[in-house]
Formats: structure tokens, sequence, C-alpha cells
């Protein structure tokens, strides 16, 4: 049985209790979710797009999906142990697949902001919901309608027009059960014309021994002349594979930043679909990733320039040790309607042991005559003189090494604007790279197996 | 007892498959200066990268004993913490590491080495300060990547500033007369000379006589196909700058 019908299955056999634990648009989705499931199948490794990470594979054990909506508590604090004081933000927590608010998030939220549970914003606000839910994620894809499916509950982030937020949102989750477990996610942030919003998206993996998929599909509405940054990082465990798909579309006149930072986890794929609808928008498009062990990230970009005058720049940085493999799946594309675009694409990779892979695609399709593009892809090794120059000044080569590899990323660092989220990623990248463990505790990643 | 910091006897030394260093034998003592001169190609720098330890080089026969310790069998960092300092003919620019994390990394590998405390934030700012006029190296370059974007005098004077911060008991300053001009020139021999003491030795490796005028050498070596192939006094820098190479040249290759 292909991972399509097992999950077909599993939706059809228990309907009821999966749409009475969710409510308004969420069911209404379904049927045409489960009539584009026809007949489909999820990517396998070749297929185009996919030529280094099997989807088909990740979903393919039979993991259970918290139907019951059984109450897991997780301990948050544990989470925060490695974590970096000094950046207050918005917090809510997705156990597994359910948001829980907490205090600082339900006091400290002003006047029209929503920063929910999708499946309670769904029955409170049918309409705003119904407007956006799906309005951008492409459910024709399989992966998006088997999400679509099954999704129960998720995150509702909504800042009104002209509503600027001084503290970034901060939404943390965390897989946390004694069995293996997918977790069907969902994010839809929606920001209103000339609104501000920041968020922050980490994932966790509190239990090492068990195996996780996480099932993601995040939407982005941005509104005219409104801005909007998106940071994602991901530390979770070996036994974790991801498959997570951004949606973004972008109104006159908006910038959107995304960043996307791996620093551990098993198998990941994360896609960027970033559709630039308005005319002289801005899109900053980043991923980091730091890869040892066993470890597999594959990132995939698209950014569709359909209007005239916008700039979007693109820049993923990988640092592969040990037997990790990399890759990248870099895609611009320019319509006939988009004269005047600029796009730029890059993606610079060190290979710090033998073993380590990296497989990289970087591809325009341009169908306009005015357009300023690029595109660039490196593969290399860390500078041998400048390790021996290091070296001869008395420092270790173990610590030379990771100032390079610090140094290597501090270009994709610079890319997150915001400067209180960016000194805690530095701060989390030198932790990983140094493999200081001393202030973790019991923390369950194998940050100090680096070299 | 005979005080020898490094005592060098018959060392090879190739890269790939091609022979450099073909027996060379070097004694040093503390307080002296030694220089070494010679036609291009003949060895000089293969033998400051391999008393440094550069893994591109492979020793083939030979040993180097630095103050009774085996150098040949140390790394790079270990023999910087026993006090062998290489300034580089072509400082590495590391872009993204700063100068002051890469001295700070330095200093307290050191004093691990040495089962030392690292330095405190203020002790180790008060330290860089200190060094930092012996070549009056500019306070601005201390926070920018190391020696990325340097100019040739800015780069040479940054290697004798690391050479105060570590306070080597052998220096081996490779070309640092190149790309300098003469002002630059003289504020990095002038660093050089002040950091100079009976306990430690320094080796300079130049083309020219010029820099001789200023970093005064008791001992001039003349290295000519992987060989040291004459010794003198400071005359023989003398001779030859009037003279060239081409004499010696002659009585080698007469042998």
């Amino acid at each position: 049985m292909s991972s399509v019908s097992q999950y077909v299955n599993l939706f059809v056999e228990n309907r009821e209790a999966i749409e009475s634990h969710s409510s308004g648009v969420l069911n209404t989705m379904r049927d045409l979710a489960l009539k584009s499931l026809e007949g489909k199948r999820l990517p396998e490794r070749g297929d185009e797009g996919f030529a280094k990470t099997s989807i088909e594979k990740m979903f393919e054990p039979d993991f259970g999906v918290n139907i019951n909506r059984i109450n897991i508590p997780v301990d948050v604090a544990r989470s925060f142990r490695c974590d970096v004081p000094n950046v207050s933000t918005l917090l809510g927590v997705v156990v597994n697949d359910s948001f829980v608010p907490t205090s600082t998030l339900l006091n400290n939220l002003p006047e029209g902001v929503l920063v929910m549970s999708l499946s309670k914003a769904a029955q409170d606000y049918p309409a705003l919901v119904g407007e956006y839910y799906g309005s951008v994620a492409r459910v024709d894809r399989t992966a998006v309608a088997l999400n679509t499916l099954l999704a129960q509950d998720g995150v509702f982030i909504y800042v009104p027009s002209g509503v600027r937020l001084a503290n970034p949102v901060q939404i943390v989750s965390i897989f946390n059960s004694s069995v293996p477990m997918m977790g069907v996610r969902r994010i839809l942030i929606v920001a209103e014309g000339g609104s501000d919003v920041n968020v922050l998206l980490c994932d966790h993996t509190q239990v090492a021994g068990v195996e996780f998929l996480s099932s993601e599909v995040i939407e982005v509405c941005v509104g005219e002349n409104a801005h909007v940054d998106v940071y994602s990082i991901e530390e979770s465990s070996a036994k974790t594979s991801r498959y997570s798909q951004l949606f973004a579309r972008q109104a006159d006149g908006s910038r959107l930043r995304v960043s996307s930072s791996t620093l551990q986890n098993g198998t990941t794929r994360n896609d960027f679909t970033i559709d630039v609808k308005g005319e002289g928008c801005e899109t900053v498009l980043s991923g980091m990733v730091t890869a040892d062990g066993k470890m597999h990230v594959d990132n995939c970009s698209s950014v569709n320039h359909l209007s005239p005058r916008s700039v979007s720049t693109q820049l993923f940085k990988y640092l592969l040790d040990g037997e990790s493999q990399g890759a990248f799946e870099g895609g611009i594309y320019v319509s006939p309607e988009a004269p005047y675009t600029e796009s730029y694409q890059s993606n610079r990779n060190i290979l710090a042991s033998e073993s380590a892979r990296m497989h990289t695609t970087p591809q325009l399709l341009i169908y306009n005559d005015e357009v300023k593009c690029s595109h660039g892809a490196t593969t290399g090794q860390l500078d041998r003189n400048a390790l021996f120059y290091m070296q001869t000044r008395g420092v270790p080569k173990p610590t030379a090494r990771q100032l390079l590899m610090q140094a290597f990323m501090t270009d994709a660092l610079e890319m997150i604007a915001v400067e209180g989220i960016r000194s805690r990623l530095s701060m989390l990248v030198e932790r990983r790279l140094s493999g200081d463990v001393s202030l973790c505790g019991e923390c369950s990643r194998d940050c100090h197996k680096i070299d | 007892m005979d005080n020898i910091l490094l005592k060098v006897e018959d060392l090879h030394a190739r890269i790939d498959s091609k022979e450099i260093l073909k027996g060379i034998n070097l004694t040093i003592r503390p307080g002296e200066v030694h220089a070494i001169m010679g036609p291009n190609g003949s060895g000089k720098s293969t033998l400051s990268s391999v008393l440094a330890g550069n893994p591109a080089f492979t020793v083939t026969g030979g040993t180097a004993t630095f103050h009774g310790v085996d150098l040949l069998a140390l790394s790079p960092e270990d023999r910087s913490h026993e006090g062998l300092f290489l300034s580089f003919q072509y400082p590495v620019e590391i872009p993204g590491v700063s100068m002051v994390n890469f001295m700070r990394a330095a200093v307290n590998a050191k004093r691990k080495y040495f089962g030392e405390d690292p330095l405190s934030a203020s002790e180790f700012l008060k330290l860089m300060r200190q060094k930092r006029e012996i070549v009056e190296l500019d306070n601005k370059l201390a926070s920018r990547s190391v020696n990325e974007g340097f100019s040739g005098g800015e780069k040479k004077r940054n290697e004798i500033f690391q050479m105060a911060v570590l306070e080597p008991r052998l220096s081996i300053l490779d070309e640092t007369d190149s790309g300098l001009d003469i002002d630059a020139l003289r504020v990095v021999a002038g660093g050089v000379n002040k950091l100079k003491s009976e306990d430690n030795a320094t080796i300079v490796i130049t083309h020219y006589q010029r820099l001789l005028d200023y970093i005064k050498p008791d001992f001039v070596h003349v290295l000519y196909k992987g060989r040291i192939v004459k010794t003198g006094g400071p005359e023989l820098a003398l001779e030859l700058e009037e003279k060239g190479y081409d004499w010696i040249k002659q009585e080698v290759d007469e042998q």
C-alpha cells in the first residue's frame, strides 16, 4: 500500500472524529483534498525536483496521528534549556500538532492581533480564516493535500492593517510522545496592508529515541506594503523527519524575508514557494545548514516573479561534516508579465569531511528580456592555508576549524534582519559548532558529537 | 654547558615528489640573529614551512631539536606553544574571523597548554593594547577580519604584532621585507628589535641586504639547491649584495 492510500484510509475511517475536533473551513477543504489525492503518489527520490530526497520514504512508516486529541503534557522549559534569553517574544507552543497559548502571549497581544489555535480561529472567525486558509498553498500537490486532509489544528497569526508588532511572535513546535507519530502541522500567517510582523518558528524534538514525522504547511499572505519576516530554526533529532512546505503570496510594495536554519535533524526537506504577485516587492530568502553525522537536509526554492519591478535575493549555505548529505534545488521564475525584475540566487557549500555530500541544482527560468538575474553555486573545503596559519599561532586545529565554519556562516546570518534573532541564532550556530553542551544538561541533541 | 635553542641536522623534505631540502644543518643559540639568503627556488621558504609544520611538506630525513624537544613530532599548534613563531611571507586573509577572536583563541590555547586559566576580557584587551604599540598597529585593524583588506604593510605589522603577543623563543621572519616601503620596513624592523632579548633568537629570511641594515645578523647563511652552502658574518651579506649569487653557484656547481 502506498503512503497516500495508507493515510487516506486512516482519514476515511476516522473522518467523523477528525472533523469533530476541528471546524469550519478546515473541514470544508477536506473534500477537495480527498479528490485531489485520487491516483496520486508522493514524490520519490529521482523525481523532478527531488533528486536526493524521497518524500514517499518519509511517509512510508505507518505513523499514528493524534486523532483523539489525547492531551500529551510537555515540559516547555526543557526545550528552552538551550535557548538564549534577552529576546522577549509573544510565545505560543505547538505540542505535536495542538496549539497551546502561553500567559505572556495572552496578556501581551496588541488589540486586533490574533495568535491562536487555527481550529478555534476557524470557529470564532470563520469569514477571516475562510478567506485565506488554503488560498496560497497548492492543494494539487500531494503532500499539501495530505496535510489538508488530516490537519486538525495549527496556528493562526493575524495582523490587521497598519499594525506593527514590536516583539516577534515565536511558535515553538515540540514533538513529545512515547510512540512514533506524525504531526500534521499548519500555520497561517496573514499580514494585512501596511502591517509589520516578525515570526520565529522553532522546531524541537524532546524524545530522541522515538521516530517522528512533521508534515508542515505554512501559508503566508503579505498584504500591500506589509513587511513580514519568517525565521525558522530546526533543532530536532536524528529520528525526526520533516517535510515543510512554505507558500507565500506578496501584494504590491510588500517585503518578505524568509530564513531557514537547520542545526540538528534526521531527514529534512523544506520547500519555499514564493509568488511575488505584486509590483515593486522585495523578497529575501536564505537558508543555513550545519550538518554532521547522517543528517540529510534538502532545500528547494521557487521564487516566482509575476509582476514588474520586484527584487529577490536568495542565499543558501551548507556546512556538511561527517556523512551528512545536503541538497539544494533552487528556482527563479520570471514571467513575461514581470519586466524590470532583479533576481539573484547563490548557493555556497563547504564539505568539511571526505564522506559528506552536496547536490546542487540552481535554476533560472526567464521569460522576459528586461531583467537582471544571476545564479551561482560553489562547493569546496575549508581553506587549508587559513587552517595552517591559525595553527602556527597556537590555535588548535579543532578550534581553527570551528572559527572558519562560523566565519563561513557570517553572511547567511547577516540575512537575518531582526537583531535579537540574529544574535540568538549566531550563538546557537557557535554552540552547535563548538559542541559546547555544558549549558545543555540533559538535552537530547547530539550537538557534542561534532569533530 | 652548550646552550642550544635549535639544532637542525641533515634535514630532508619534499613536496609532492619533489625533494626541496637536501640535508640542512643549522645551529641556533639564544640571543642570536641568523640571516638566510639565497637565490629564488633554493628552499628558503620551504625550510621555514617545514620548521613550522606545514602539512603540505613531508620530512624524509634528519632531525630538528628545539630546546631539547623533538620539533618534528609536534603539531603546528604545539610548536607555537613551545615557542616557535613563523611570520608569513604572504599572511593569509581569513574573512569572517575577527582579529580579536583569533588572538584570544591563540593566547588562551597557549595558556591552556601550560595549565593556566584563560585571560579575563579586561586582561586580554590590556595585553592587546600594549602589544599594538610596539608596531604602531591601528586599533581599528583589531576589530576587522584577520588580514582582510589590510595593505601589504599592515599585514606585515600584524605579523609582528602577533609575534609580540605570543613572545616566541625563536622567530622565523620569512621575507618580511617583501612588499614593504621604507617607512613600513623601519617600523617592522623596529618592532623586531624591541622584541629581541638574550633569551630568544631570530631567523631572518631575505633576498636583500637592506633589511639587515635594520635587523643586524650575527650569522649569514646562503641556501642553494636545498643545502646551506656558505656561512659567514654580516660581511657576507654585503658581499652578496655587491657580487650576486653567481660566484657561489659556480663554487657549488664545480664541486
